[in-house]
């Protein structure tokens, strides 16, 4: 179970105090396919800052497996996100000088995994994502889509508890996107968790639960719960 | 296993840049190679100046005028010099611990013999100064006491004399003429090549005391005056003692009141060594300080090249830390960068400093002595540098916050 109580995010800008998130409460069990949609500026980014241990909350707790996470320090965080989570960027960020096994890999090299287990473990993921011949590739000669399955794979490489996917179809074209879209809905069927954060609404619709957020609090929650 | 990890990814970084880690590198180079050259030049001048000053002669102490009498103004009639041949005698006789005594004239002059010429330096001495100087004969015999005092006309003189004179000839016995006067040849030193000041030692002819004097130093040495008093002590445990004795007996014949200034001057070798020692080492820090500032330079390269860096790949940094990276990892790496590059220059310009110091000691004859410290100094100060100037970049990229660094463009 992961659980957000009453998580408030605020920033100062100037003299006045903005509140990205103004009061959020969410569950929602392993397993689940959720998507968090609306505008820029609603506070969906900064959720999932905080849901992907990039940033703290001001107030509030954010529990994950039971697991206090909202007042860890910074190496606790780091470690955090390298167990726990696996991040796929609207941009893929993917190292240009690495080759696609190399940026697999990369998650690894931080956990502390030894070479050899760890790229015998980056192919397996990149057979996975179905690029099991284009490992020694670097980025920049492979397509958007074929970037975005790499970027998959090393999401997946220290087996996370949550994968967490920002506008994840933003920078491809409808039909690689909707094998991305297959690629997650295969990954959650496995077991993941997953988290789409958009704000196209066709990629929404593929979620088992879509949550609204507007102004820093939820405004819709629809879908099966899990 | 991580720090071998974090390495591969400062080399990878290194090796994407290749022209520009170049010319990163290549500030360190010049700083680390011109150290090395520096205190090569400077020790090897001081090794030149050392076997100079013990070239002269071991245990020996020189009494020459006070040097305030020295000046290049003409001072009174007979204040000019102020030791005599029987200031020497009375060493000889009154101070314990004294293997040899050798008071000496000399000048410069024309030599003549078998219608060539030659410039040469003309000593007059007594037998004694063989001892002091440790020189020997080589050919023939050193005039003796008697025709030293006689003031007869004969000379021992050294192989360069012989071969400009002489060429491959026989030189015992022949006649020549310094400046006026015509000497015997009796004697020819045994080589002793040059000396470390530059001068060769064998350009010279030596002549009785009095002979010299009268003939050839003429008008500047009057009386029983002498330049030079050489006092060589029986051992170096005798050598401050003597010197210390010597000292008194001359301020008592010379009258010199307490407090007065002495009127000449001893300096025995040890002395001298260690002056000119403590000079040659300022010298050498000196020059090295001024090559430290151009590596000091190079630091400041990799520090802007480190920045530039930062910059560049704050996307990176921000992707590093969001799968794992924790700040430490993203610093070492940094860091690693910098003195890898820093020391890559340094042994660089070791390997160059080295072969700089072989060039100038082959092409301009310069004694060469790299220090065997050289290697892991330059070593150790390229891979500091590195280190210092790598700090603040480092510390940077590991402080960037990961959220923005991701949405950096």
């Amino acid at each position: 179970m992961i659980e957000f109580r009453d998580v408030k995010k605020t920033y100062q800008m100037g003299d006045e105090t903005v509140a990205a998130l103004a009061g959020v409460s969410l569950s929602f069990p392993r397993g689940s396919y959720l998507a968090i949609t609306g505008p820029s500026g609603s506070g969906k980014s900064t959720l999932m800052n905080i849901l992907g241990g990039l940033d703290r909350p001001t107030s509030g707790q954010y529990l994950f497996e039971d697991e206090d996470v909202s007042h860890l320090d910074d190496d606790g965080l780091a470690h955090f996100r390298n167990q726990r989570i696996g991040f796929v960027f609207q941009s893929f960020q993917l190292l240009p000088r690495y080759s696609a096994l190399q940026n697999v890999e990369l998650p690894m090299v931080y956990a502390g995994i030894d070479v050899k287990e760890r790229r015998e473990r980056a192919a397996e993921m990149l057979a996975k994502v179905g690029l099991a011949d284009r490992r020694n590739h670097r980025p920049t000669q492979m397509s958007g889509g074929q970037q975005q399955r790499v970027a998959i794979a090393r999401s997946l490489a220290n087996s996370p508890d949550l994968l967490l996917a920002d506008e994840p179809t933003g920078a491809l074209d409808s039909s690689t996107g909707q094998d991305v879209m297959a690629l997650f809905e295969q990954l959650n069927s496995e077991g993941l968790t997953v988290i789409l954060v958009t704000h196209d609404a066709n990629v929404a619709a593929r979620a088992r639960r879509r949550v609204g957020f507007r102004d820093g609090l939820i405004v819709s929650d629809e879908g099966t719960p899990s | 296993m991580k720090f071998k990890d974090l390495t591969r990814f400062a080399a990878n970084a290194i090796a994407a840049h290749p022209m520009r880690s170049a010319l990163t590198s290549l500030g360190v180079v010049i700083g680390v190679a011109a150290v090395v050259m520096m205190t090569s030049i400077g020790l090897g001048a001081q090794q030149r100046v050392m076997s100079a000053i013990s070239g002269l002669g071991t245990n020996l102490i020189i009494v020459s005028p006070a040097a305030s009498r020295q000046g290049f103004v003409a001072q009174a009639a007979g204040s000019d010099i102020s030791i005599t041949g029987s200031d020497a005698e009375a060493i000889a006789k009154q101070v314990e611990g004294v293997a040899a005594v050798a008071p000496s004239v000399r000048g410069q002059a024309q030599l003549a013999a078998e219608g060539t010429n030659w410039n040469s330096r003309i000593e007059g001495v007594t037998p004694d100064y063989l001892v002091a100087r440790d020189l020997t004969i080589g050919q023939g015999r050193m005039f003796d006491e008697r025709e030293a005092r006689q003031g007869r006309t004969v000379a021992v003189i050294g192989t360069t004399v012989a071969r400009e004179l002489f060429g491959d000839a026989d030189p015992l016995g022949k006649r020549i003429r310094v400046g006026s006067s015509p000497f015997q040849v009796v004697g020819v030193l045994t080589a002793k090549g040059q000396s470390g000041f530059g001068q060769d030692q064998d350009d010279i002819v030596l002549g009785p005391l009095p002979t010299v004097r009268s003939r050839v130093v003429g008008r500047r040495v009057k009386g029983d005056t002498v330049q030079t008093i050489y006092i060589k002590a029986t051992s170096e445990d005798d050598l401050s003692r003597v010197q210390e004795d010597a000292t008194t007996l001359l301020r008592e014949r010379h009258r010199i009141r307490q407090g007065q200034e002495d009127d000449f001057q001893a300096q025995n070798m040890a002395s001298i060594l260690q002056a000119s020692q403590a000079a040659t080492a300022t010298f050498t820090i000196l020059l090295a300080a001024v090559a430290a500032v151009s590596l000091v330079v190079g630091g400041v390269g990799i520090m802007n090249i480190m920045l530039v860096a930062v910059t560049e790949r704050t996307r990176e940094i921000g992707l590093r830390m969001a799968v794992g990276a924790k700040r430490s990892d993203i610093l070492i790496q940094f860091a690693l960068e910098s003195v890898a590059l820093s020391l890559a220059g340094g042994i660089l310009g070791l390997l160059i400093g080295i072969g700089g110091a072989l060039l100038i000691a082959q092409l301009g004859s310069w004694p060469m002595a790299i220090p065997s410290w050289a290697a892991p100094l330059s070593l150790g100060f390229s891979m500091a540098v590195g280190l210092v100037f790598g700090a603040y970049p480092s510390w940077q990229a590991s402080r960037l916050d990961p959220i923005e660094a991701l949405r950096r463009e």
